[in-house]
Formats: structure tokens, sequence, C-alpha cells
């Protein structure tokens, strides 16, 4: 097998057991982004000489016999929205083109603390507002699968890294599908967890109360491991859960018991392609012929979704966009004579339009005057759609649908249309507006070729069952391990 | 029309700075006077990226002085975030309290020229400090700098109804809540440090008229003294306005402490759209019995119950009872001379006339000044005994303090007991009337005159220990007998 072929858990095996050094490995997947970078253009920062180092001192560590962490030499990728010290963290916006964060995210500290190798910052859509990274302020991601189509977004970049082999595992964030939706598009596994299971600290806000960070990678035993890394309590985001950590990687082990799988009629029916349709009904009865019961459940607050998602998130990132300013940090316009010029003319240079679109749209939602209408009756309509999941989840364990409801589109296609473009979540949106956790698992592919995701969501913290779910799905089935022809 | 027939509605928002170490979402520390952004992390500053953490203290504080003014107090709390654009605010959202508050619907017992008045308090809640704006000096300058070293301060806000009408109730309510807050122990208040700051709403309106006037703002006003003056200054401007015909604009006015007038600063149709929303980076907290329970436990007497039991229960007239309570300190003081000696009026009247003239004089506190409180109620005793005079008592009050030693000691040591036993004293006045035959005699004809003089001569020959009060009569006794 070939070095980039190998998992998360081999590596750390083989590294620790000296069979491969961590030195290989990062030369092996900066060797991968040098050869098929330039094509799929995933990554935004590479800084080869640290990533060597780093990898050179995990081997030292290694070698002086010191006990070393559950990632050691294992390359990580990191979507350019999470900050580490010392490193660009630009959000793929040219407002923060320049900017160098003094600390490092929750998650980075996680990852440093286990010896993982953090080999770049991956391309997004600009502040994590978009499905198909092509709102990035400087490059579009290309699909490993078909560089004509998206990888999907806004972890568009940390996705196409991992199909493709330059990083066994990845970290995106996830507001409204973000890791799911490209996880979905590249034939791979991405997870969103229960908001507050991961700390936010570091990651650089887009909708505060729906943003999470969560893992990519090719494999449930992967995901699992860096799901298990990634959480713990953290006194710096209040609203982090102070929760014990489930072995995940072990509990794994178990399939589950007894299983009941909910299948929302909402989910189902107009504007899924057939191809999407018919594959994830395929899923389902892998299930049922495992003996799971399977249920006809309903959502009804379900076509609200889309609505309320962008009533919600728009007034959080309008909120949280607004320091952006020139005066502080990242880019400063030349063009002003006074200070509301510098604000305007700033923003306006620095803000692509999509952004600029969000902003605008949650100004609005929250003026005086629209509060109530808007901001308001969205929060209320956002506790019923939980509510609809509450009821689900007394009958069933887990719920199943499509992770998007069509396979990767082209470039280009949907960018005019940005209500057709936020349609490409609207299966992934409603498990963010209820807090609850969500995986994307490869179930199948176009006669195109092209990636179909499946979505399996669980309870508030029982990430064990969704997990445990997707690995039963992995262990019966072989899509997880077909690779795009460019990374053969 | 006169100014009288005018009616002024004041309500006055007043923000005070919480006596934490630390920063209200950060673990920054709040001291004043540091260089220019020293005191600063990548919360406070607000770089991408990073979240709140709430200071458990400064939101204990608040509640304290939300309890204290007796405000209704919600199960579930949480902040709001209020957004506006300015380089001293480095998120441009200020994390505050809109649509819930730490406390609402309280009030504050206020004393106007004896007169007691209950002025509301519409709500009490925490939000973060901005930083500071410093403007390049001289016609050149096209700078502006910022110092972040206050950003993220705590500051609370007291909200009061629009339930007083003078500068002088002003006055009061301000100075009722300066010292209710140094008493709870939420605020150093230093003004000239800007822990406390006043933001007057002025509206005046004809007295028949059921419409109230067009409310103003007066923004800067960082001493009490400087709140009234704005306070008269505007009542004046707007009544002069509607005199002339003219009308009142809402708006935002700036005062100018160096010329004492104020200027416009912005008009309602320039104001603000703050955009208030429910902070998502903070969760819910709920504030059960237990813990409020405790903190009301902490709650002392407030200066007016205070300056009212000190005025029926000691007799004090409202101006002493008033310098009594106003300084906790003071009135502790005060009460634990009672514990010593139950004149109450006279133990005022030293601590105002005396004590706390010494203490002012020489800027110093009074524990600084060293005079226990049993040795101020033993001296005041001893001066009411009639063993030493007022003037005696003085001398020795000013030893006492300067050395420490009980004033028993003192008067020993200076032999100042006055001598008031007439068996000793009348040796004394025999002598003296010998020695002075047309004094005696003039006074056994009528002549009171000679009294004085005769006493001067005692007084002299004891080196004035001789109690003044008892000499006199003694002579008229041996002249008469």
């Amino acid at each position: 097998m070939e070095l980039h072929e190998l998992s998360a858990v081999d590596i750390h095996s083989k590294v620790t057991s000296r069979e491969l050094s961590a030195v290989e490995i990062a030369k092996a997947s900066l060797g991968r982004i040098a050869a098929l970078d330039p094509k799929i253009k995933a990554f935004a920062h590479v800084d080869e000489t640290l990533v060597l180092a780093v990898a050179e001192s995990v081997d030292k560590k290694i070698a002086s016999g010191k006990p070393v962490g559950r990632l050691a030499g294992v390359p990580v990728a990191l979507k350019d929205n999470m900050c580490a010290m010392g490193q660009p963290a630009t959000c793929s916006s040219k407002i923060l083109e320049h900017f160098v964060p003094p600390y490092d995210a929750h998650v980075v500290e996680r990852l440093k603390a286990e010896d993982a190798v953090v080999v770049g910052k991956t391309n997004m859509d600009e502040f994590a507002m978009g499905s198909s990274t092509e709102n990035s302020g400087f490059f579009t991601t290309h699909n490993p699968w078909d560089l004509e189509r998206v990888p999907g977004g806004s972890s568009g970049g940390s996705a196409a890294a991992v199909a493709a082999g330059m990083v066994p595992l990845a970290l995106g964030s996830d507001t409204g599908g973000s890791i799911r939706q490209p996880a979905g598009f590249c034939s791979i596994d991405g997870m969103k967890p229960t908001y507050g299971r991961v700390s936010r600290y570091g990651l650089i806000a887009f909708a505060s109360s729906l943003d999470q960070i969560g893992p990519l990678a090719r494999n449930i035993a992967d995901t699992a491991l860096l799901l298990e890394v990634i959480s713990a309590p953290d006194r710096r985001d209040s609203t982090c859960v102070d929760l014990a950590v489930p072995p995940y990687t072990e509990e794994i082990g178990q399939a589950p018991q007894g299983l009941k799988i909910g299948v929302p009629k909402e989910f189902f029916g107009e504007g899924i392609e057939p191809e999407v349709d018919a594959a994830v009904r395929a899923a389902i009865d892998v299930y049922s012929d495992l003996g799971a019961e399977v249920i006809d459940i309903s959502l009804p607050h379900s076509e609200y979704c889309v609505a309320t998602y962008y009533i919600v998130a728009t007034a959080e990132a309008s909120s949280n966009l607004a320091r952006y300013d020139g005066v502080h940090y990242g880019h400063r316009s030349s063009q002003c004579g006074n200070i509301i010029e510098m604000y305007s003319a700033t923003r306006a240079e620095g803000f692509g339009d999509e952004v600029k679109r969000r902003i605008m749209l949650g100004t609005f939602a929250l003026s005086s005057g629209y509060y109530d209408a808007y901001y308001l009756r969205a929060s209320k309509v956002r506790n019923l759609i939980k509510m609809d999941f509450d009821a689900a989840f007394e009958k069933v364990d887990v719920v199943l649908c499509p992770t998007s409801p069509t396979a990767p589109f082209k470039a280009g296609e949907r960018t005019d249309d940005p209500l057709q473009m936020y349609l490409s979540d609207i299966f992934t949106i409603s498990v963010n507006l209820a807090g609850i956790s969500g995986i994307s698992v490869p179930c199948g592919f176009t006669q195109a070729g092209l990636p179909i995701g499946l979505q399996i969501i669980g309870k508030h913290f029982d990430e064990t069952t969704v997990l445990r779910v997707a690995k039963l799905f992995e262990d019966r089935t072989d899509h997880h391990t077909r690779r795009p022809e460019i990374a053969e | 029309m006169a100014a009288s027939d005018y009616e002024a509605t004041i309500g006055l928002e007043v923000h005070a700075e919480l006596l934490t170490q630390t920063k209200l979402f950060c673990s920054c520390p709040t001291r004043f006077g540091a260089e220019p952004n020293t005191h600063t992390c990548p919360v406070c500053i607000g770089m991408p990226g990073v979240l709140p953490v709430m200071n458990r203290k400064a939101f204990e504080l608040t509640l304290k002085t939300a309890l204290a003014l007796e405000c209704e107090i919600p199960e579930e709390l949480n902040f709001d975030r209020k957004n506006y654009y300015y380089p001293d605010l480095p998120k441009n959202y200020q994390i505050s309290q809109n649509y819930l508050n730490i406390g609402a619907k309280g009030r504050l017992e206020i004393l106007v020229d004896g007169e007691k008045k209950e002025i509301g308090i519409w709500n009490v809640h925490l939000e973060e400090d901005a930083g500071k704006n410093m403007h390049g000096e001289g016609p050149d300058a096209d700078y502006s700098l910022v110092d972040l070293n206050r950003t993220g301060t705590p500051l609370m806000e007291i909200v009061s109804a629009p339930d007083m009408h003078t500068p002088e109730e002003v006055e009061a309510y301000c100075k009722t809540l300066r010292n209710t807050l140094l008493y709870l122990n939420v605020s150093d208040c230093k003004m000239q440090e800007g822990s406390l700051r006043f933001e007057p709403g002025i509206s005046v309106r004809k007295k028949d008229d059921p419409e109230l006037g067009k409310r103003v703002e007066i923004k800067n006003l960082g001493s009490i003294t400087a709140a009234v003056k704005a306070v008269e200054y505007e009542i004046e401007r707007q009544i002069q306005v509607l005199e002339e015909g003219g009308t009142i604009p809402q708006e935002t006015r700036l005062w100018d402490v160096d010329h004492n007038r104020s200027e416009r600063m912005r008009s309602k149709e320039s104001s603000h759209d703050y955009r208030y929303f429910p902070e998502p980076d903070l969760v819910w907290f709920s504030t059960d019995e237990a813990w409020l329970g405790k903190i009301r436990k902490t709650l002392p007497e407030l200066p007016t119950a205070k300056r009212m039991r000190f005025m029926a229960d000691f007799g004090l007239s409202d101006y002493d009872a008033g310098v009594l309570a106003d300084d906790q300190s003071l009135a502790q003081y005060y009460e634990d001379c009672l514990a010593h000696n139950d004149n109450a009026k006279g133990l005022a009247n030293w601590i105002i006339n005396d004590v706390l003239r010494a203490v002012n004089e020489k800027g110093i506190t009074l524990d600084e000044y060293g005079v226990q409180p049993e040795a101020l109620a033993a001296l005041v005793k001893i001066v009411d005994s009639g063993t030493l005079s007022v003037a005696q008592g003085r001398e020795v009050l000013a030893d006492v303090a300067a050395t420490g030693k009980p004033p028993e000691e003192i008067i020993k040591e200076k032999g100042l007991e006055q001598v008031s036993d007439e068996d000793e004293l009348t040796s004394v006045v025999e002598q003296v009337l010998a020695a002075n035959p047309k004094a005696a005699e003039d006074i056994k004809a009528g002549k009171k005159k000679a009294m004085g003089f005769l006493i001067g001569q005692v007084m002299r020959e004891t080196q004035g220990k001789a109690n003044a009060k008892v000499v006199g009569p003694l002579i008229e006794k041996l002249l008469s007998s």
C-alpha cells in the first residue's frame, strides 16, 4: 500500500512502532500535495519547513522513548478559519489576507498535544459562507472526482484534500452542512458533532450558535479517532459542554443493538435527483437487511429550515463580521478621507459578494422594527424544528436521509443563483438548527461516477450511536474504498 | 411666561465601573493608569476566533446592587449584543443587556430638604466598557490612537425612571446612589478615574401640558457637580427656547466642562439602530434563590435608611444625620462611639466639627486619624462632666490623635483636670477676696461687673484648672456668708 493510502490509525501504529518515520509520512503528504494540488487547489497555505520540523520532533520524541499522542505523525489539514499560532488564518477572505493569529485554537492545541502534524490550511468559501468553495476570495477548489465540478463547501478544501489522499485527516467547520455536504460530494466521511461537543475557541466565527468543528476522514475509525481528540471540555468556550468524552474509538467496535431507523418523509421526494434518492433508499435497505427496524417519521417544520437558517445565521454573521473594519488588523483601504469612508471602502474591497449579501440580510433581519418579524420569529421556528427531532428520537435511534439533494454540480452552475445554491444544504441545515450531530458517509455513485452521501443524524451528544450506525454500513459496503481516478 | 410655569422631567443613566480584579470576559487586569494597550489580550481586543467567558464576580456585584435597589430579578438571564461601529470598540459590538436585565423595576429613596422621595429604577444591567480614542494633537495631526486597556472592563448601568424634576433632586439622587454603591462595595466610584459617569435625559413642559416635552440626553458628565450644572443649564436652555417660540428636538448633547455649556452631538434621526440580539457566545444562567439569598445576607443598611434612623432614634438634624450616614465608615465610627457613650447629639457634634474637620484638613482616612471610638466616647464624657472645658477637650483630642494615648493619660500628663470641688477651691477664693477687697465690696453692693475680674484672678491662681462655673457661685456664697 502506498503511504498516502494509509489511514490515521495505521500511520499512528507504524510511526510509533518505528516501522515508518513521521518525516517519511510528512514527505509523502507534501509530495501528494505538490503533485495533485496544482489541479485540485485544496490548500491555501502549506509551510513545508514547518511541517518537516514538526514531523522530525515527533520522530525524536519516539526515538527518545517518550510517550507520544494518539495522532503521532499523522498529517492533518485545517480549514483556514481555525487559528494556529504564527500561521495565516484568512477564512479565504481578502479582508484577512495577512492576518496571522497569535494563538492556537482549542482544536489545534489538542492536535499538537496528540503529536499530529498540521500540514496546512485549506481553501474554503469566504467566512464559510457557501456550498461549493467557489466563494473563496482567492481561488476555487476542484472536486477530485471530476475537476469540472465543485467539491462542495464550505469545507471544500478539507474534503478534497482527504479524498485525494493528500492527508488522511482534516478538520472542517459546519454551520449549515459545511462538513457533511463536501464530504458527501467527495465520497468521504464528514461529521458535525453536537453543538457544544467541540470548543469553538479559535474558530473564526460565521454564526456562533450554529458553528461546530468536526472531522473529515476516509473511514469511521479515523473519524472516531479525530473526534475523540478534539472533543475535550474547554472553559474558554462557554457553549462547550463540560461532559466526559466517550472513547469513540472503542465504542465503534460494538454494533448497535435493536436499531430503529427513522426515515423522514420530508427529506425524500421533490427536488432530489433520482440517482441520489435510489442510492439512499438502497442504503436504508442495507440496514433493514441487517435487521434494523425502519420507521417512517415526519419532521413537519422541515420546510422552514432554509428560511430560518438564513435569518439566524446571517443575523449572527452580520455582527460577528463587524470587527473586520480596517482599524485593528487585516485589510485597510487606502481610499478614504475619514473613519466612515475607511469602514465602507475597507469592507467593500475586502468582502466578496456572498459575504456582503449575508451581512446585508442579517443587518436587515436585526433592524429595529423587523427584529420581531424576522429574528425573533426565526428563533421560535428554530425551537419547533428542534422539537420535531426530539419527538422523532422518542421513536428512533437515528434519522437517515440524503446529505444533499444532488450529486456534485459543475463549477459556475449555481454562482448566479444564490437561492439554488442555498438548497444544496436543505437536508443538513436542520441538524445545525437543532444542535444535534450528523455524519455523511459514502453511499454510492451516479452513473457518471459522481459521489452520493448518506446522512445519519443522531441525538444530542449521542455521537457514539451515529458512528456505530455509520460503521455498520461501512462494514457491509465498499463505497468508501473507491478512490477518484486522479488519486490512483 | 415665567420659568416657574415650566416643569422639568429628568431621568438618569449612571455607569459605574465594578470593583473586580479582572475584566468582564477575559482575565486582563482592570487597573487604571497603565501604559496604553498593555492590559489587553486576544479576547478583549476582539481578535477573530476568540470567545468571551463571563466574570462571575462582576455578575454578582451587579446582582447585589439590583437586590439593594429592590429590583425584580429574572430567573433566567443572558446577555445581548449592541451593534455599532466605533474604533474604541474592537468587535464593533458591545456585550450588554437589553431584552432582559439583571434587575428591573426597583427603587431608591432619597432625601431632598429633609423630605423623603422615591425614585424608580427602571433597570440595572451589566455590560463591557469600551476603550479610549486619543486624537493626534496639533493642526497637522492626521491620526488617532486607540487605547484598549479599558475595553472589557465591567460596567454596571443603572437606569432611573424620569422621576426627578429639579437639579436638587438630581444631586440628591446622584449622591445617594454613589453612597449606596460605596456602601455595597461594588464600585470605588472614583469619578476622576471615570469609575462613575452620568447621563441625564431632560425634557421640559408647561405645567398644564399633559404631554412630556422632547427628551434631550447629555453625555460626557464625569462628576456629580458637572451633572447638576448640566441639568440646570439644560432646563434653562430649553425654557428659553420654548419662551422664544422655538421647539426642542430630540437629540443628544455633549457637555463642555470648561465652558459650562452643552453642544449638539447628534439628532434622533442620526441616532443608532443598535440591532440588539441575544449574545450567542454566552450561555443562559439561572439566578436561583439559594444564590440570591446568599447575596441578600450581605446587604448593608443603605445610606438613606441609616440617615432616617439617625434622625428618628438620635434626634439628629437632617444635615447632621446626612453627613454621618453619607460615609459608611464615618457612620460606623459614630455608632461605635455610641456603644460607649449615649450622648448621641454630643458625639455627632464632636465627630462633625472636630473629627471630620481634622480628617479633611489632613486629607487622611478615619483609620489614619487614629482616635479609637472608645477614646472619643470617653473624652466627650469627661467634657460633659465638666472636668474639662470644651477648649481643653479639643486640645486633648488633638493629642490623642497625634500620640494614640488614651485621653485620661493625656489629661493627667498635662495636669488639665478641672477643679470643681468647692472645698478644694474655697481657700483660693478666700485668698483672692482678701487680696481684692474693693472688688469684693463692689459685688456685695450689687455691681456684678467685678465678678469676671475675680474669677479671672482665681483662674490665674489655679493655672486655669478651676471650673469657672463652680467659682462664680462660690464667690457669691462666700461673700454673702
